[in-house]
């Protein structure tokens, strides 16, 4: 083995990010590193680059214990990482790119025409000819990553681990990628794989390893191990604790459709997805982390514009600019991140409620304070919204609480569709529950709900209808007596049979 | 630095052109129009004058680049011209000394805060600021403190070399080495590249630390040795000089191409930059002169700031122009 990663635990501030979780790749080797969001992965790999530092476990690389304190020092060691984004200085050029930090010297300056003239010769050896003057910034995803991936070889790299590669490339210049990383193989560097498109960890990765909760839960050969099987690993749960409040309403007529997206598409995370929003309905917005959800809650929120398909919203076509022309139609977003942009959290409670209402709550220019006052009161109560007073800064709640405060936020503009992405994340089970029931009886009451989860569980709890996303395509919409976990996992493996093997076949 | 500067590759590039093109274009057009403007007394007095302005500017730009500012420089100059006067009576090289020790040790100082203990440039270096102007004031006695002229510290300030001012040529020589620096040294490539994303230079294993205290030294240095010439010249340490210095040289580096983001910037035409900005000052006493109308001095600083803005909003145009046409 290059690599062996035994028993590595890390906890921040008392909560473990991973138990005794292990890793192990042979030189040569594409390992695929999978797992849902918080399952730890990405702690495991800052361990391994030193951005971390580990609290018991062991690391092996290259025959030799470890411990490597930066990733500069993990650099010098033989350890490349590719990140999503931002792994090069867009402004500098490609040629400073691939040798900064180890500039080619004559005399103390910089020998251009050297650094010009290896940048050139790694590059040819993946078939890339590019001017190499040209800041980085000037070229496309694809080109930069390979400048990347040129700049860890000549940096003698015995392992390369790459972060979601291929999220920003089209499927044209994740032919081209694969094509660099089997060449890469042939050389015995090995490959650390973090992806969630399934379809193309077959194609490149010879083995897996699911990673959950913390914990490695299983290694395979890719081949060995199923698609259906490999989700079941990454998403498996308790699922008793949910069953208990599923939907009471029977199946019913079907009901007037609201919104309705058509072949949407926009780049490339959301490529052609059919989503219909019925009134009084909640409807379930499922998929792999990276499927496209969010994106796709973002382009019916007019945050994101769509350059293919169509959008109608109760019968007519819409062409959102911005969220004030999806807020005017009364369509509202409580966001998967209630942090960075839900709560202001030195705000209250009334503040931070009523922010969305503020135009609508003015009288003569300024905010009519008593009519505030009792629309808070009215959603404090009707939501129950554990607090001590509606003028407590929002930060002081709980989790769960401060995502009533949020949806209270839109309730109390009056929308036609909420659209919650991740309601219950970082809400403890109870509150969950709460929450759900919560959207449930607002459902009844003729709001549409599009609800985006991550969790099995809390779709088929509270979900009349659930639209299945794959690689930023629908690829299936289960109306409720068709809901199931199984039909679920199915459809979230799912491959495609047009949608060719991005990569050809397995290598 | 010619060649590479008359093929422009980005569009920052492109805006570095404009400015040295905008030069010539003002020197051109005061040559023109008034019959003394390119005499040797007037070229020669230009740059005396204006060649500490310049040296802070150099300073200022290397501190943009790396994706920071810093507002002490003026402050720092002073109490440079304070200690500099101070100590110009044991002998000129005691004087020089002090001056650029007292601004290089502010310089290291901000390093340290800005780097080590992560406080925002601005807030860092404002902090600096108020701190030199008291210190100024407190070795000054709220006073000017007048310099030996018995040392020969006043030669660096008021006498020329080989027909050119030595004030001149100390700039002339600070841009030089600048210029090597920052095109032809590793480390003026890790300045440019920790502006352009101090995570991103960290992850690509530089020592971003280290850089950043780096470029605040120079920027002290330099406002120190500006300081030296500014005693020099004048004959005496000026506490109460300075104000407004770091927005000229902020106003230089930007006119001159370089991009407060960081990231992105050119020795070469930061030097245009505060020439240009220098010489409207220059071609409002010619016009005053012309006696067609008569400005007052403080109108320099409306043309300055209505220049500042032209040059901004061109830079945006062309920017947003070379973006929307970029290579696939």
């Amino acid at each position: 083995m290059l690599l062996s990663m035994q028993n590595i635990s890390k906890s921040f501030a008392g909560i473990p990010a991973l138990r005794e979780a292990s890793l192990e790749i042979a030189p040569g080797e594409a390992m695929a590193l999978v797992g849902q969001n918080g399952a730890g992965k990405s702690t495991l790999v800052k361990i391994l680059t030193g951005a971390y530092t580990r609290d018991s476990g062991t690391i092996r690389f290259g025959g030799r214990d470890v411990a490597f304190g930066s990733p500069a020092e993990s650099q010098a060691g033989g350890i490349a990482t590719i990140y999503q984004e931002i792994n090069l200085a867009p402004q500098r050029s490609v040629a400073e790119n691939i040798y900064l930090s180890r500039e080619p010297r004559r005399f103390g300056f910089l020998d251009r025409a050297a650094m010009r003239e290896g940048a050139r010769k790694v590059l040819k050896t993946f078939n890339l000819d590019i001017d190499v003057d040209l800041p980085v910034a000037r070229f496309s995803a694809a080109t930069r990553q390979m400048v990347a991936i040129a700049r860890s070889v000549t940096q003698n790299a015995r392992l390369l681990i790459m972060d979601e590669p291929t999220s920003s490339l089209d499927e044209r210049e994740v032919v081209v990628l694969f094509e660099t990383i089997r060449t890469l193989k042939k050389r015995g560097v090995a490959i650390l794989f973090i992806g969630h498109r399934l379809d193309e960890l077959y194609a490149i990765c010879e083995r897996v390893t699911i990673m959950r909760d913390g914990q490695t839960v299983a290694v395979s050969d890719m081949a060995a191990m199923p698609k259906m099987e490999l989700v079941r690993h990454m998403l498996d749960r308790e699922l008793a604790a949910f069953q208990a409040m599923a939907s009471s309403k029977v199946e019913g007529p079907e009901k007037p459709v609201r919104m309705e997206a058509d072949a949407i598409g926009s780049g490339v995370r959301v490529r052609d997805v059919d989503l219909t929003i019925r009134q009084g309905e909640i409807s379930g917005l499922a998929g792999l982390l990276g499927s496209g959800r969010s994106e796709t809650a973002r382009i019916l929120f007019g945050d994101d514009r769509f350059d293919k398909g169509s959008l109608r919203f109760e019968g007519q076509e819409r062409r959102y600019r911005e969220p004030a022309d999806a807020i005017a139609d009364g369509i509202g977003l409580v966001s998967e991140d209630r942090k960075v942009d839900g709560i202001i959290p030195d705000m209250s409670i009334r503040e931070n409620m009523t922010l969305a209402l503020l135009p609508r709550l003015r009288k003569a220019g300024i905010v009519d304070r008593a009519r505030q006052e009792e629309i808070v009161r009215h959603f404090i109560k009707a939501l129950g919204v554990k607090c001590a007073s509606p003028d407590q800064p929002i930060k002081e709640l709980s989790g769960g609480n401060q995502q009533k405060v949020l949806l209270a936020r839109w309730l109390c503009t009056d929308p036609k569709v909420l659209i919650v992405d991740e309601p219950t994340r970082g809400i403890d089970i109870g509150a969950k529950a709460e929450i759900l029931k919560l959207l449930r009886s607002l459902a009844d009451e003729g709001l549409s709900v599009l609800m985006i989860s991550s969790e099995l569980e809390e779709l088929l709890a509270a979900a009349d209808r659930v639209t299945v996303l794959s690689d930023g395509r629908s690829v299936a919409e289960l109306p409720r007596a068709a809901l199931s976990e199984a039909s679920l996992l199915a459809a979230m493996a799912h491959q495609d049979a047009e949608h060719q093997n991005p990569a050809g076949n397995v290598s | 630095m010619f060649p590479a500067i008359l093929k422009p590759k980005t569009s920052g590039d492109l805006a570095r052109l404009c400015v040295i093109v905008a030069l010539f274009g003002l020197i051109a057009f005061g040559a023109l129009r008034y019959d003394n403007f390119l005499s040797s007394f007037n070229m020669l007095s230009f740059l005396r004058y204006n060649s500490m302005f310049c040296l802070i500017a150099l300073g200022m730009a290397f501190v943009i680049i790396s994706g920071g500012i810093d507002l002490s420089v003026g402050a720092v100059a002073a109490m440079a011209s304070v200690c500099a006067a101070m100590l110009s009576n044991h002998s000129w090289y005691a004087g020089l000394a002090a001056g650029v020790g007292a601004g290089l040790a502010a310089g290291l100082l901000n390093g340290f805060m800005v780097a080590k203990m992560r406080i925002q440039p601005f807030i860092a270096t404002l902090a600096m600021m108020l701190a030199a102007y008291g210190t100024a004031l407190l070795l000054a006695n709220n006073q000017s403190v007048s310099v030996s002229y018995e040392t020969g510290f006043t030669i660096i300030g008021q006498d020329d070399f080989l027909g050119f001012p030595i004030p001149a040529w100390i700039a002339l020589a600070a841009f030089v080495l600048g210029w090597i620096v920052l095109e032809r040294r590793p480390s003026g490539r890790h300045i440019l590249a920790v502006g352009d994303g101090e995570m991103t230079a960290k992850l690509m294993g530089l020592n971003v630390d280290r850089t950043l205290v780096a470029v605040y030294a120079i920027s002290g240095a330099l406002a120190g040795l500006a300081g030296v010439i500014l005693a020099s010249q004048f004959g005496a340490g000026q506490p109460t000089e300075g104000i407004g210095w770091e927005l000229f040289a902020i106003a230089s580096v930007v006119v001159g191409g370089t991009l407060l983001t960081g990231g992105s910037g050119s020795v070469g035409a930061t030097l245009a930059g505060a020439l240009l900005l220098s010489m409207v000052f220059n071609i409002l006493n010619f016009e005053n002169g012309l006696g067609w109308i008569s400005l007052s001095a403080y109108w320099q600083s409306v043309i300055r700031g209505g220049f500042l803005l032209v040059v901004v909003v061109l830079q945006a145009r062309l920017n947003k122009h070379s973006h929307e046409g970029a290579a696939a």
